[in-house]
């Protein structure tokens, strides 16, 4: 058993701090000059599968080295260092877990790796906190998959970390485990930690974080309130298709209203291109009754999340 | 050494399925010398030809490529090695403690049953099972040390260190006079041969090589596959 005799650092801060990161793998740039600040809170990490998330995540917990630009925490380095995970927790993507031990003696191991002075105690309360103490007799194989995930929660949050990463942590869960951990991850949040977690759904980022960097192509794409990102992409222009009793009708009238910038009549049904949601949103039901026409459908065309994403690229560097 | 990084690996190499793997060379090495012994009676040269060929040629590497690479690669590649390196511990340190569960686990097996097995052949004539079991004890710790560092250096460790075991060692190292020098193999059956004083048996590998050959290399390994490990890079599916 190691226990090394240098204190901990007495400032709880828990800033992780990116400064013009980028990390390339011979020709492919994987990250491209990233600056961002993570601090007290949670952050929510949003991007499109392939956009460097995981990669970013590797940085600031230790696992890979930014090929230019620096990553500290509380202007420490963190590659090459591993006093930093004295105040890291990181809870990887990979569902691999040592399957031969259960889940009482994953926890507790990684108590005693972190050589806590009551390990069993440590265990026990973080096994509590994510509700795996009934499980936890039995050995991780046997779990599903968001019991494993909670299970490597508990091991991340055992030595009551200051900052806490988590690389798609809401993936393979059902709702009721998705919503439980939501709230521990919120809760956690509110303490005063730091807490980003990556995830490529936006309402998952939504109802978490208070704070969304936004991660496309490799690129840092948008920073900001979930409000503000929100609304960003809310503004965007988005293509409806109508399908109705009289196409024709309900397009002429359509290009006569300013919340519609092209209107287009083809084998489908009508296309709309918006440009204020929610104008046309309250104007279309009101428009085709007292046009007598019925609405069979009302669907929007482009709502991928790469059309999203692209969009608040194109913003952000306008 | 960290007793909790230990514990766990001693659980991942004998739990279940995986202890057969290594127990397997060694009962097959016990149980060629039973019949032997049951077929021609006890015989020195038979026994020094079956330690030769078989516990110092074939178990002994292939025990410590099992246990060597054993004990980290298959952490590596699925990635429940973050478990161990996400904590306040020193790599090095991680580094030596999957050293020292490896070598033991190689040692124990190969000296045990490389003990036993020329003991029934030889008993202690010549001090030819002294000899090969210390051989194999030290060779065998060499190799784990050999075979962890293959198994952080490349994801393909089982078949670069088989391509080592049987093309290094057995061919070009059967061949090539000057090739013997630099196996693991040779600096194993040198320690043998000084020990025992059969007349069946003699080496060309001066013990005052292979011994320092052998702690050279072991330490060698460990040091550099703490290096590795201090840089171990995860790359995402990304």
């Amino acid at each position: 058993m190691t226990t090394t005799t240098s204190s901990p650092v007495t400032t709880r801060r828990g800033v992780v701090e990116l400064a013009q990161v980028s990390r390339w793998y011979g020709n492919v740039v994987a990250v491209n000059d990233v600056t961002m600040t993570i601090g007290p809170g949670v952050t929510g990490l949003l991007g499109p599968n392939g956009a460097g998330k995981s990669t970013l995540l590797h940085m600031m917990a230790g696992f890979l080295a930014p090929s230019s630009g620096t990553a500290t925490l509380d202007g420490g380095r963190i590659w090459h260092n591993h006093e930093i995970y004295r105040q890291i927790g990181l809870v990887p993507e990979k569902e691999a877990v040592y399957g031969f031990l259960t889940g009482w003696q994953f926890v507790l191991s990684s108590a005693r790796l972190h050589g806590l002075p009551s390990p069993a105690d440590a265990a026990r309360r973080a096994l509590d906190l994510v509700e795996m103490t009934d499980a936890s007799g039995r050995r991780i194989e046997t779990y599903s998959k968001g019991m494993r995930q909670r299970v490597k929660v508990a091991a991340a949050l055992v030595h009551d970390p200051q900052v806490l990463l988590l690389d798609e942590p809401f993936n393979g869960m059902d709702p009721r485990q998705r919503l439980h951990l939501m709230d521990l991850v919120r809760r956690m949040g509110e303490e005063g930690r730091t807490i980003l977690f990556s995830s490529h759904i936006l309402e998952e980022v939504e109802r978490v974080a208070h704070h969304i960097e936004v991660l496309v192509a490799g690129r840092h794409a948008a920073s900001g309130d979930y409000r503000e990102i929100r609304r960003r992409m809310a503004d965007r222009p988005h293509l409806f298709r109508v399908r109705s009793s009289d196409d024709r009708r309900l397009a002429a009238a359509l290009i006569g209203d300013p919340s519609s910038s092209a209107v287009s009549l083809t084998e489908q049904g009508v296309e709309v291109q918006v440009t204020d949601h929610a104008r046309f949103t309250a104007l279309l039901p009101r428009m085709a009754r007292d046009l007598a026409v019925h609405l069979w459908q009302v669907s929007p065309t482009d709502e991928d999340l790469e059309s999203v994403f692209s969009y608040l690229i194109s913003g952000s560097s306008r | 050494m960290n007793t909790v990084v230990a514990d766990i690996t001693y659980r991942a190499m004998l739990g279940r399925k995986r202890i057969w793997l290594l127990v397997l060379l060694p009962v097959a090495l016990v149980a060629l010398a039973a019949l032997l012994r049951l077929v021609n009676g006890q015989d020195e040269q038979t026994a020094v030809l079956l330690m030769k060929s078989f516990a110092i040629g074939t178990m002994l590497p292939l025990l410590g490529l099992i246990a060597g690479t054993g004990v980290i690669a298959p952490e590596i590649e699925d990635g429940t090695i973050i478990h161990l390196l996400a904590k306040p511990i020193s790599r090095p340190i991680i580094a030596v403690t999957k050293f020292v569960v490896a070598a033991s686990l190689v040692a124990v097996l190969a000296a045990v049953s490389t003990y036993a097995a020329a003991y029934l052949l030889a008993g202690s004539e010549s001090g030819v099972a002294t000899g090969f079991t210390l051989g194999a004890l030290f060779g065998g710790v060499a190799y784990a040390a050999v075979f962890l560092l293959l198994g952080v250096l490349t994801r393909h460790a089982v078949a670069v260190g088989v391509i080592y075991a049987l093309v290094w060692e057995g061919v070009v190292g059967g061949y090539v006079p000057g090739a013997r020098k630099f196996s693991i193999q040779q600096w194993a059956q040198s320690l043998a041969d000084h020990v025992s004083s059969s007349p069946f048996f003699s080496t060309e590998v001066t013990l005052g090589f292979a011994i320092p050959a052998m702690v050279i290399v072991t330490i060698g390994a460990v040091v550099w596959t703490g290096q590795r490990l201090r840089s171990l890079s995860l790359t995402g599916d990304d």
